[in-house]
Parts: C-alpha cells; sequence; structure tokens
C-alpha cells in the first residue's frame, strides 16, 4: 500500500513536471537538461580558472577532478537533447541559434574540439599549475568557438 | 486668384524642395581637418581593435591574420532591409585603396563618402563622430598596410524609400551628435572609457534600444533591447542589470568568460576577440565607465505580460 502511494505520487510530479516543461514552450525539458550540462562544466571551469588565476591555491588532486568531470560531460551522448526545433525561436529560453541544425553546420567539429580541449586539460590539470594554465586558453576558446558561430544573444 | 495660389503654392514647393536639399546635404569636415597630425601605423593598429573594424568587414569565422583581411560580405538584417558590409581593404578598385586620411575621417566622423553620398548608420558613424582626428590618422595608416582583396562590394538589399540616401541627412540632424550621454565630473579612467564605449567600441550601437526611425534611445542607454530583425534580446549593461564588478567586466573583456564561468556568443564573442588585444588599461576604462552609466530597468520584450 505505501509502495503503491509513493509510486502515484512519484507519477503524479512526474506529470506535473512534464507540464511543467510543456508550458515552457516545446522541449523545455530538453532545454533545461543541456543548460544543466553547461552549468555543470561552468562549475568545473570556474574550479580550475580560479587557480590559473591564482585566485585559489593550487591544488592539483582538486584540479584533476574538475577536469575529469569536464571530460566525462564531453563523452556523453547528448544527441536527446538536441532536437531539431529547439532552437531560440522556437522557444526563447534557449538562446541556441537555428544554425545548428541548419545545412553547412560545423556542430560536430565545434563540439569535438571542446572534447580535444578537455582532453588536454584533463592531461594536463594534475600535472602541474603551469600546465594547467597553458591548456585554458584553449579551454576558452572552444567554448567561445561554438558560442560564437551558434549562440543568440540574450539578457 | 487660381493661377496666383497655383504660383504661391509653386514657389512653396520649391521653397521646401531647397530646404530639403540644403538640410540633407552631405556634410563634411574642413578640408584641412588632418593638417599637420603625423600617422603611427602601430598605433593605427590599437585603433583597429578598439573600433572593431574586423567584426564586420572581416569574415565572420576568421581568425588570426585572417581578421586583416577586411573583404566585407557580412550581412545585417534590419527592418529597413538588409546591409552588407563593404570591402574596406587598400586594393583600389573595390577597397578604399584611394582614399585620404580626410575621406576616412569623412566617413568615421561625418557618415560621408569621398564622392559625398551619406552612408547608411549601420556604418556606425554616430559613435565614431567621437574619434579623434589624430586616432583617425593613425587607423589610416595602419589599414593600408593590410593586404588588398579583389572583392567587390555587393549593393546593400535596401527597398524603397529607404535606399534614398538623401532622407539620410535628415537622420542625422535628428540622432547624429557630438554630445556624450554619460557627463560631468569624470576621472582620467571613466573619460577614457566613455571614449571607448561611447566612441570607438561603439557599444551602443547594439547595447541601446531603437526607435522606429533607427535612431539610438539615449534615455535608455546600455538598457539593451531586440536584435534587429533577429532572434534574441541585446543585453542590458547598464548598473541596473549588470551587477558585475570592475574585475569581472575586465575578466569578460579579456577571456570571455562570466563570473558564473559562461562564455560569451554570437557577436559579442567577436567584440571580445577586439578587447582581449586592448592594452589592460584600456579595459579598466572601459569597466570604470560602465559603472557609472545611468541604470535603467530592462525593458519586457514585446508581447510579454
Amino acid at each position: 500500500m505505501k509502495k503503491w502511494i509513493a509510486g502515484l505520487a512519484l507519477a503524479t510530479l512526474s506529470l506535473g513536471m512534464a507540464a511543467n516543461a510543456q508550458d515552457e514552450g516545446p522541449f523545455g525539458m530538453e532545454i533545461e537538461a543541456r543548460q544543466g550540462l553547461m552549468a555543470y562544466r561552468a562549475i568545473n571551469i570556474g574550479t580550475l580558472a580560479a587557480m590559473a588565476k591564482g585566485e585559489a591555491e593550487y591544488d592539483a588532486a582538486k584540479a584533476k577532478v574538475a577536469a575529469d568531470a569536464l571530460l566525462a560531460s564531453a563523452s556523453l551522448d547528448q544527441s536527446m537533447l538536441w532536437p531539431a526545433g529547439s532552437d531560440n525561436a522556437a522557444n526563447p529560453k534557449s538562446t541556441a541559434a537555428a544554425a545548428i541544425w541548419a545545412d553547412g553546420s560545423d556542430i560536430g567539429d565545434k563540439s569535438a574540439a571542446f572534447t580535444t580541449a578537455a582532453q588536454a586539460m584533463a592531461a594536463a590539470a594534475g600535472t602541474d599549475l603551469a600546465s594547467l594554465q597553458g591548456a585554458m586558453d584553449g579551454l576558452g576558446a572552444s567554448c567561445g568557438g561554438c558560442h560564437k558561430a551558434y549562440r543568440v544573444p540574450s539578457n | 486668384m487660381a493661377s496666383r495660389t497655383v504660383k504661391v503654392l509653386g514657389a512653396l514647393a520649391l521653397l521646401g524642395v531647397g530646404a530639403f536639399l540644403v538640410l540633407t546635404r552631405a556634410d563634411k569636415l574642413p578640408d584641412t581637418a588632418m593638417d599637420g597630425l603625423q600617422a603611427d601605423a602601430a598605433r593605427g593598429e590599437q585603433v583597429f581593435w578598439a573600433g572593431g573594424c574586423a567584426s564586420c568587414h572581416a569574415a565572420i569565422d576568421a581568425t588570426g591574420d585572417g581578421k586583416f583581411l577586411l573583404a566585407g560580405g557580412q550581412k545585417f538584417s534590419s527592418p529597413f532591409g538588409t546591409f552588407i558590409a563593404p570591402n574596406i581593404s587598400p586594393d583600389p578598385e573595390n577597397g578604399i585603396g584611394g582614399w585620404t586620411a580626410l575621406d576616412l575621417a569623412n566617413a568615421m566622423a561625418r557618415g560621408v563618402s569621398p564622392e559625398g553620398t551619406h552612408y547608411y548608420p549601420v556604418f556606425p558613424y554616430a559613435s565614431y563622430i567621437h574619434a579623434d582626428l589624430q586616432d583617425i590618422a593613425d587607423l589610416h595608416a595602419f589599414l593600408m598596410t593590410l593586404p588588398a582583396v579583389a572583392t567587390p562590394s555587393p549593393a546593400h538589399e535596401v527597398g524603397f524609400p529607404f535606399n534614398i540616401r538623401r532622407s539620410l541627412g535628415g537622420w542625422k540632424m535628428l540622432f547624429l551628435t557630438p554630445d556624450w550621454v554619460v557627463d560631468g565630473d569624470l576621472s582620467e579612467a571613466q573619460k577614457r572609457g566613455r571614449y571607448l564605449v561611447e566612441g570607438l567600441g561603439h557599444c551602443a550601437e547594439c547595447h541601446t534600444p531603437r526607435n522606429a526611425l533607427g535612431g539610438l534611445d539615449r534615455s535608455r542607454w546600455l538598457a539593451g533591447g531586440p536584435v534587429p530583425g533577429g532572434k534574441g534580446n541585446f543585453p542590458n549593461i547598464t548598473p541596473a542589470s549588470l551587477d558585475w564588478s570592475e574585475k569581472d567586466i575586465v575578466e569578460y573583456l579579456t577571456t570571455g568568460f562570466t563570473p558564473d564561468f559562461d562564455s560569451a556568443g554570437g557577436h559579442m564573442a567577436l567584440v571580445v576577440e577586439n578587447t582581449a588585444k586592448l592594452p589592460p588599461e584600456d579595459r579598466a576604462a572601459i569597466a570604470a565607465y560602465l559603472q557609472i552609466v545611468p541604470p535603467v530597468e530592462t525593458a519586457k520584450p514585446q508581447g510579454a505580460p
């Protein structure tokens, strides 16, 4: 009985969440999920950047954890997060440009560039501060490279 | 009686046409404006990055030395039509190889071509009007050191009535002013920042909303607004919305990272590629200026409840 009530409560909750996502326009959950993934990356990049800039003391173990987390995020299959029609024009909650899905889009190359930069950071972060700092520019450039081409301005 | 009315009306019409022609004629700098200025191409490169020339006149995906190939071709949509950035490489046929420093000054600070026609304000002369003539002389010297590219400039895709360039004289009367928006007792850094933001950096061209005629709404200076003819919103960068410290702003203009480690996107990523090449004190000056801009609340998007 208890299990049954809990199950019902969970089902109601998820229905509510789905309805919420519906209210937010098409693909609300997909957009939330990818923005969450970006925030996950931002937190880890923030950890690395603080050390690179000398705002936080260099901690090899902590740096390695952050860099490994970034690399792990790069290896996730995101195909279900980016359905066609989940761009900014269809849902203003997203800042994804429709050009991502257009002919001639090189979104795959941009994504691969992030993976390469994350690999370089994962190899460097735990070595020493100078190595971490050396990998920082490439990492930032891989973020910027994709945002430059495929992100619309937002407040 | 009737013929007299016709004569009076005719005279008035002539007066009207005359007034239109006088008021809308292209207003140039004095011929001697650039006399005596020594040009320094190395300084001109700093002006080039501060002015953001490459962001519009080079290919949008240009990197490294590709930013020095100013063949034009980028398109800018607007409610008035689609504008296409022209070739400003030193090619004498297709670019500006034949231009004097005075020609460049008239283009940037007055919006007038060497032939005496008005440019469309998509070319940000409403900001460049603040540019020091010395900076323009230096920029001219630098531009002439860049590679010539033989790509013709296509015509803008602008329909009637906006294709009557003469009427831009009226636009200039309404919206072209050498007055600063932020005035008063400013520190040296704040003044430098104002010069970079209101002038060379032409930040307001995107970050300030425009009225129905395409003029900047100076009462909502840097308060953001919808992207003309495009998607998304330019962000409000007045202190009412942008609560970053000066250090945060300097970091953003250097690496593109926000305090939350989001990173610059769209055209702003190109702007950061420029500001990253400025001396650190210039980025600090921009930050100092942004702290004293009057705070303006963000407008609700159109159609929002």
